[in-house]
């Protein structure tokens, strides 16, 4: 295979680890608010990512900087067409850090609500945005050959777009009530099960819509078509998608936080698949198409940085299984007396 | 207004807001790391209690440092494209590096050195904190290469209208980055050492938790007497190479108008950039500046009139920066030499503390204007001699601009405020109770 042809896979790749992990964090703080009855209910969701959420936004950092690196005309493209959803993203991840590092600083119920609240809308919007954002990608972005945008921001917010938002959100809830039924015991746990179980039963017909409507308002299903074998990708999706209920209601929890990870991983390749070889198509012209062959770096710079990551980026997931595997266990009251808890 | 004044503006106050808490997080990791290995080879509580107190404070700083650090990197793309899509491919690995090899490291295992007390014994706990502490230094020699690039650019040939990578080994051995790193790094341990003495004092000059916090003086003392003195020797290295590299930018940190051997050091100016001239200059000393560019006092050094007029930095920031950062530098040494003989009874001696409480905004001054007389005193190109800075903006609405920026000075300007206020509030609850 072609060297930029393996990047593009790799930036697909990095997206897609990043939306399997951080997205449970979102999910979480998505419904953080409303199914966190008590503060001990609220305290163990931030406990239940609290080791884990910072490293897993770095695979964000790393999706943007192997943009960078391997993609310039992409990274600065992508980045200023989109610029305000991009903007509220950034905002919304800032108000998230802090208010998760900041809610147990100080034990006044004015205080914590000002954090609740931030920890919704610092979830909730980057679940949704990075959802229409990405939908939006795969429709084409009215930009022309010299990267200057003709659209508006608040085109972006048409129902195809919206469908996709609607798509991560409804992933991401399913993601995160999966990961807490994981790190929740008795009541807590019981309702995270319902919660997934619920939003499973909208988010299969919405991915089914989603599929069906990327028929018509996009060419993702033409690589699929001229490439049959490619359905499998899509089989295997389902797969997962449909054993996250069975793993819920057989309350193999873990199971079904994996099934669901994978069901995230392989709806980003649905459409990464479906771009190929573009990563950032024009809808204005297929000429201003950006792809891995005309937006990529030098074949040198591609050269050391598949040297980089083909050795860092094991060892990351190394160190980070090693996390989750430290952190598997369910929540208890001494982990939350402990000084550092959140 | 135009986009590029807006974007500048945007991306200054990013960055130097994100410096606010950058330089202790990566200063006190390494103190930290040291006091908690302590703590796992003695199992003397006063060292525990210690981690513990910092490590909070630590903590704070590292929180409003990643999530002002997220939006940095993006800022490049969203506001700077040309500048993203011309040099991506060596500035943008640089980036790439820095994620996947430093800061990965230092964010899952500071979720692992907050939530592990129980989980790993002592001495894995406080091995934790030092990976911590070198992946976040580890991070900024990456970043301090990327930064050396746009300084000297090197290893990259101009092809197809971009700069392309033509030797990876150049661009990491580009000496201006690596002195970069030799002077940032240790500034950054100076800061936290100072942090550390002004916080202590506070609690020696109303001797309570006198065990944490003459031992906590002392560790801060020895480095920074040590950093306080590095930091001036290796920023002497920097000036000879920028006198070598960036004569204009010379020429602004002096405010110096005339090309001449022989060039005098001015204490006192204020430069009009307009009419090409200082209105005022005090004290002019024949040959030290051609001394401290060129350690030789007969040097020729470049005047602003011979550089073209639009490759002129701005020189008033530059010159103030410098001056100020210098000024500083060198009390930071008095100050430590003078508390190096009185560190054996440092409770009798309340007006040196004092001294040390009020210094504690002193290197974060220094360090800001050591940004400023980089970063501006570059000015007008954003990759020195190579692309100027009004070329590198995104095609974007003055509007959006205008609104991010809003928006970043509102946050942040909050963002700041709860920062300092918890930081505040943590220094005066003082270190868990000895039991």
């Amino acid at each position: 295979m072609e060297l930029q042809a393996i990047w593009f896979f790799l930036w697909g790749l990095l997206w897609a680890v990043f939306f399997m992990t951080d997205g449970f964090d979102f999910g979480i703080g998505t419904i953080y608010p409303f199914a966190g009855k008590t503060d001990t209910d609220k305290r163990t969701m931030l406990n239940a990512m609290g080791p884990l959420w910072d490293g897993n936004e770095v695979w964000l950092i790393t999706a943007g900087g192997v943009t960078f690196a391997a993609f310039p005309l992409v990274y600065a493209t992508m980045f200023s067409t989109l610029y305000t959803p991009l903007m509220l993203i950034l905002f919304a991840l800032i108000f998230r850090g802090v208010a998760i590092h900041f809610r147990g600083k100080i034990d006044t119920p004015a205080w914590k609500r000002v954090w609740d609240f931030l920890i919704f809308i610092g979830s909730f919007v980057p679940a949704l945005l990075f959802g229409v954002a990405f939908a939006n990608i795969f429709q084409g972005i009215p930009f022309d050959g010299q990267g200057f945008y003709h659209g508006h921001t608040l085109k972006l917010l048409n129902p195809y777009g919206l469908l996709g938002g609607v798509l991560f959100v409804l992933l991401f809830i399913v993601h995160g009530a999966n990961w807490m039924a994981v790190k929740s015991t008795g009541k807590l746990q019981a309702r995270m099960a319902a919660i997934s179980q619920k939003t499973w039963l909208a988010l299969v017909p919405v991915a089914v819509v989603f599929l069906l409507a990327s028929y018509f308002a996009t060419d993702l299903w033409a690589n699929y078509f001229r490439y049959p074998v490619l359905f499998i990708v899509t089989l295997v999706n389902v797969a997962a998608l449909l054993s996250i209920r069975y793993f819920v209601a057989n309350k193999t929890y873990f199971k079904a936080w994996f099934a669901s990870a994978a069901t995230i991983v392989l709806c980003t390749f649905f459409g990464i698949i479906g771009l190929f070889p573009a990563l950032f198509p024009s809808s204005l012209h297929p000429d201003w198409h950006l792809t891995a062959f005309n937006a990529s770096s030098s074949p040198l710079t591609l050269k050391i940085m598949l040297g980089v990551v083909v050795v860092f980026i094991p060892i990351v997931i190394g160190y980070q299984i090693w996390a989750y595997h430290l952190f598997k266990d369910p929540v208890t009251e001494e982990d939350l007396d402990m000084d550092e808890a959140y | 207004m135009d986009p590029v004044f807006l974007s500048r503006l945007q991306f200054a106050a990013a960055t130097m807001f994100h410096f606010l808490f950058v330089p202790l997080t990566l200063g006190l990791s390494v103190l930290i790391a040291y006091m908690e290995t302590k703590y796992a080879r003695t199992g003397d509580k006063t060292y525990l209690r210690m981690t513990k107190f910092w490590g909070k404070l630590f903590l704070i700083n590292f929180a409003l440092g990643v999530v002002t650090g997220i939006t940095l990197e993006f800022q490049f793309g969203t506001n700077w494209s040309r500048y993203s899509a011309y040099v991506g491919d060596i500035f943008g690995s640089l980036l790439a590096i820095e994620a996947s090899v430093a800061f990965f490291l230092e964010s899952t295992f500071i979720g692992i050195w907050i939530f592990g007390w129980k989980k790993l014994s002592a001495k894995a706990h406080a091995g934790v904190m030092w990976l911590v502490a070198l992946a976040g230094n580890l991070s900024a020699v990456w970043i301090l290469m990327a930064n050396g690039f746009m300084q000297n650019p090197v290893g990259y040939v101009i092809k197809d209208g971009r700069a392309e990578l033509e030797s990876f080994m150049a661009l990491i051995t580009n000496k201006h980055g690596l002195l970069e790193i030799i002077h940032v790094v240790p500034a950054s341990l100076l800061l936290a050492s100072f942090f550390i003495m002004g916080v202590s004092a506070w609690h020696l000059l109303r001797k309570q938790h006198l065990p944490v916090f003459e031992r906590s003086f002392r560790i801060g003392l020895v480095v920074g007497l040590v950093m306080a003195l590095f930091t001036a020797f290796t920023g002497d290295l920097h000036g000879i190479n920028v006198s070598k590299t960036q004569p204009a930018k010379l020429a602004a940190m002096e405010s110096h108008w005339e090309t001449q051997t022989r060039a005098p050091l001015v204490l006192f100016a204020i430069p009009d950039q307009e009419n090409e001239k200082n209105l005022i200059e005090i004290g002019a000393i024949p040959g030290i500046l051609s001394f401290l560019g060129f350690h030789d006092f007969n040097a020729k050094v470049t005047g602003l009139l011979d550089i073209p007029k639009d490759e002129r930095p701005p020189v008033l920031p530059t010159f103030v920066g410098f001056r100020t950062m210098v000024g500083l530098g060198t009390l930071f040494i008095l100050l430590t030499i003078y508390g190096w003989f009185k560190r054996n009874n440092l409770t009798e001696n309340p007006t040196y503390l004092k001294i040390m409480l009020f210094a504690i905004p002193l290197p974060y001054i220094a360090m800001e204007m050591g940004w400023i007389v980089s970063e501006v005193g570059r000015q007008p190109w954003i990759v020195y001699g190579l692309m100027r800075t009004a070329e590198a903006v995104s095609p974007i609405s003055t509007t959006q601009v205008f609104i991010s920026l809003t928006g970043f000075i509102l946050v942040y300007g909050l963002l700041g405020l709860v920062g300092f206020y918890l930081m505040a509030k943590t220094v005066k609850q003082g270190p868990e109770a000895a039991n």
